[in-house]
């Protein structure tokens, strides 16, 4: 009697072990089937990884720091922030992590991209429909909740080891902030605004490229902000699959017990990661001028 | 220049909320908005408005909060789609206009000014005076010289490179009247568009207005709450109530022949001797009818003001060929704009 109270009244063991099986091997079977036609899907995104890492390890050290020094200048204007950038970077570079540095920033930047490209206009579609936004809504939930562990299990399966399962994974996990802010800041618009856009016969386009997209950017630059720092918290677990640079290090360190190695590239994470932020926010508030004081 | 367009609005009805056309029946046969708010719960906005606006003159929209004033100016562009009715302007019902042809209409046939200027914060004042030509797909160089004229017009020159957050109440409103201006459309819709601007600003705006409409004669609809304002800018005056049409006809008559104690209460305040014209309360006309003269257009005070620098106790009307229409005494006069009907 009180047994039956203690024990939870589970699926037959059997049946459920039954259950596993079929669906591992239909997924199975459909990556046997589909697996080089999705390869080939993902090959340009691979290709662009590749590039991009081309790209910055093949840039001599002086031409980096000088770009983030411009970017840290131009989204600022503040000697401080750029000096700051610049001095972080060198020190990464001058206690040996300069190419791990470089691969992971050629990741991020292309995660960034495809999360944008991705979650942009999701966003859009979220905040035209009602309907769309409550169906993303838990999907957006899941991606970000559910421990990446899980679904790296089939993208591996799928694509293997490497790169472009690796940037799935991030970008998974990178995409909500931007698609839940891009539709927050668009539904936020001035009614009154949309009213006169329309009053004065705005097309949907219209609408949406002249007064939608611009008024919404603060809001659309803070889920880019966010997107980007989760980027980077998921390096370290993106290169459980694969994925070069900064990661790796910390892997290693972990499991070998190289407490210096661990805390040098946790570091060296923090530090790229205070660096992107700060730039990208400042670029956030230059686009938001107008709603500055007189001399704005 | 376009010719100006009259509107037709034929029994219009608004109802707010999920199934308001189930509800339209009940509300034709007499159900109250507050009686259709507790048993339906829905919100009765305009109930069977019908009013025809002469092209080339201003037909002010009055009411109190909630009375259904904005509900009603944004069923001619279409901004709010009706429950029931039509509204006719150029030999087209608006309500049944398709998208493309609905946009259209409004780039080219309407603009609109907005209480809360609803201007686009992150573009410059010549970028949002020239929005709705650009909308219209007019060519940058050209807009924008369109636009700089307008900006000149409403007394803006040198302030072209500001954004909106930079300039006044009354200097933003200015580029909402100039963007709404230059889309030379030939129906101006405006929202209370100056009730947020302070006494004497609203009363210089009001001048712009009239000297615009004396040399451009557009159809403007006009809401206020301000009767003073009702009396200078319009030509006919509407009464909302709870979405109904409680009176409609010229400043004058309302104050003379209230329709009921609600109409009252909005022209109680009102200075009848500026607003009552000697024709309209003169005395038959006499055999006699001779001496000093007044224009039977002329005002209440100024007929007081006459005779009393005169000493005279009355004055011979005359229409504008010079005949003698009828007689203003003094007696009369001061009784009227003391509050006499
Ligand atoms: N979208 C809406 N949904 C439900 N009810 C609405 C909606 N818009 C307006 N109403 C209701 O319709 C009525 C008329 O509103 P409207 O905004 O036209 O009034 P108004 O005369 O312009 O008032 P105000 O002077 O405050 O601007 C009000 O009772 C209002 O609550
Ligand atoms: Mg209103």
């Amino acid at each position: 009697m009180l047994d039956w109270m203690n024990r939870f009244p589970q699926m037959n063991e059997e049946t459920l072990r039954n259950l596993k099986r079929v669906i591992d091997d239909a997924f199975r079977e459909f990556t046997r089937s589909y697996g080089a036609m999705i390869e080939g899907f993902f090959d340009p995104l691979r290709q662009m990884l590749v590039q991009a890492e081309r790209l910055m390890l093949g840039m001599p050290w002086p031409l980096v720091l000088l770009i983030v020094g411009a970017l840290a200048w131009a989204g600022s204007r503040s000697l401080r922030l750029t000096a700051a950038s610049v001095l972080t970077l060198a020190a990464i570079g001058y206690f040996g992590m300069w190419e791990d540095t470089m691969r992971t920033i050629a990741m991020i930047l292309v995660c960034t991209l495809v999360a944008i490209v991705v979650g942009i206009p999701l966003g859009i579609l979220m905040a035209r429909s009602n309907r769309v936004q409550s169906g993303m809504n838990p999907v957006l939930d899941v991606m970000q909740t559910m421990p990446s562990f899980v679904y790296l299990i089939p993208v591996v399966m799928l694509l293997g080891i490497g790169r472009v399962a690796g940037m799935i994974a991030v970008v998974v996990y990178a995409l909500p902030p931007i698609v839940r802010l891009t539709n927050l800041g668009v539904r936020e618009v001035d009614r009154e605004v949309i009213e006169a856009a329309d009053a004065f016969g705005s097309s949907a386009w219209q609408k949406l490229w002249n007064v939608q997209l611009p008024l919404a950017l603060p809001t659309i630059m803070a889920g880019v902000n966010q997107t980007i720092m989760m980027a980077l918290a998921m390096v370290v677990i993106a290169s459980m699959i694969g994925v070069q640079g900064l990661g790796q290090p910390v892997l290693r360190a972990i499991s070998n017990q190289y407490f210096t190695l661990g805390v040098f590239n946790g570091f060296a994470i923090v530090g790229i990661a205070i660096i992107f932020d700060r730039i990208s926010q400042a670029f956030g508030r230059r686009l938001q001028k107008h709603r500055g004081g007189i001399d704005a | 220049m376009p010719e100006p367009l009259g509107i037709e609005i034929r029994n219009l009805y608004k109802i707010f909320g999920a199934r308001p056309r189930d509800h339209v029946d009940a509300v034709r046969r007499g159900m109250t908005k507050a009686e259709l708010n507790r048993k339906h719960r829905h919100v009765l906005g305009l109930r069977d408005i019908s009013i025809s606006v002469e092209p080339g003159t201003i037909q002010v929209v009055m009411g109190l909060s909630g009375s259904g004033k904005s509900t009603l100016i944004r069923h001619i562009n279409r901004l709010i789609e009706p429950t029931a009715g039509e509204i006719v302007i150029d030999g087209q019902d608006v309500v049944a206009m398709s998208p493309a042809a609905l946009r259209e209409f409004r780039r080219h046939k309407t603009a609109m000014v907005f209480q809360k200027f609803a201007l686009l914060p992150h573009r410059t004042v010549v970028d949002n005076v020239a929005y709705g030509l650009e909308v219209q797909g007019v060519a940058q160089d050209k807009r924008h010289r369109a636009a700089m004229s307008w900006i000149e017009r409403v007394g803006l020159a040198g302030y072209e490179t500001r954004y909106p957050n930079q300039l006044s109440g009354g200097m933003q409103q200015r580029v909402g009247l100039a963007r709404a201006l230059a889309n030379d459309a030939p129906i101006l819709l405006m929202d209370e568009a100056y009730s947020a601007l302070d006494p004497l600003i609203r009363y210089d705006m009001q001048t712009v207005l009239l000297d615009l409409q004396k040399e451009f004669r557009k159809t403007i609809i006009f809401i206020t709450h301000d009767f003073d304002e009702a009396l200078r800018i319009g030509d006919r005056i509407a009464l909302l109530r709870d979405g109904s049409i409680v009176q409609e006809g010229t400043g004058q008559e309302m104050v003379l022949h209230p329709a009921d104690d609600y109409v009252s209460s909005f022209v109680q305040h009102v200075d009848r001797a500026k607003v009552v014209r000697v024709a309209s309360v003169m005395q038959p006309v006499t055999a006699d009818a001779q001496g000093p003269a007044i224009h039977g257009q002329a005002n209440l005070g100024e007929a007081i003001r006459m005779m009393s620098a005169q000493g005279l106790d009355r004055l011979t009307v005359l229409d504008q060929t010079g005949r003698a229409i009828g007689l203003m005494p003094m007696t009369r006069a001061v009784a009227v704009a003391a509050g006499a009907s």
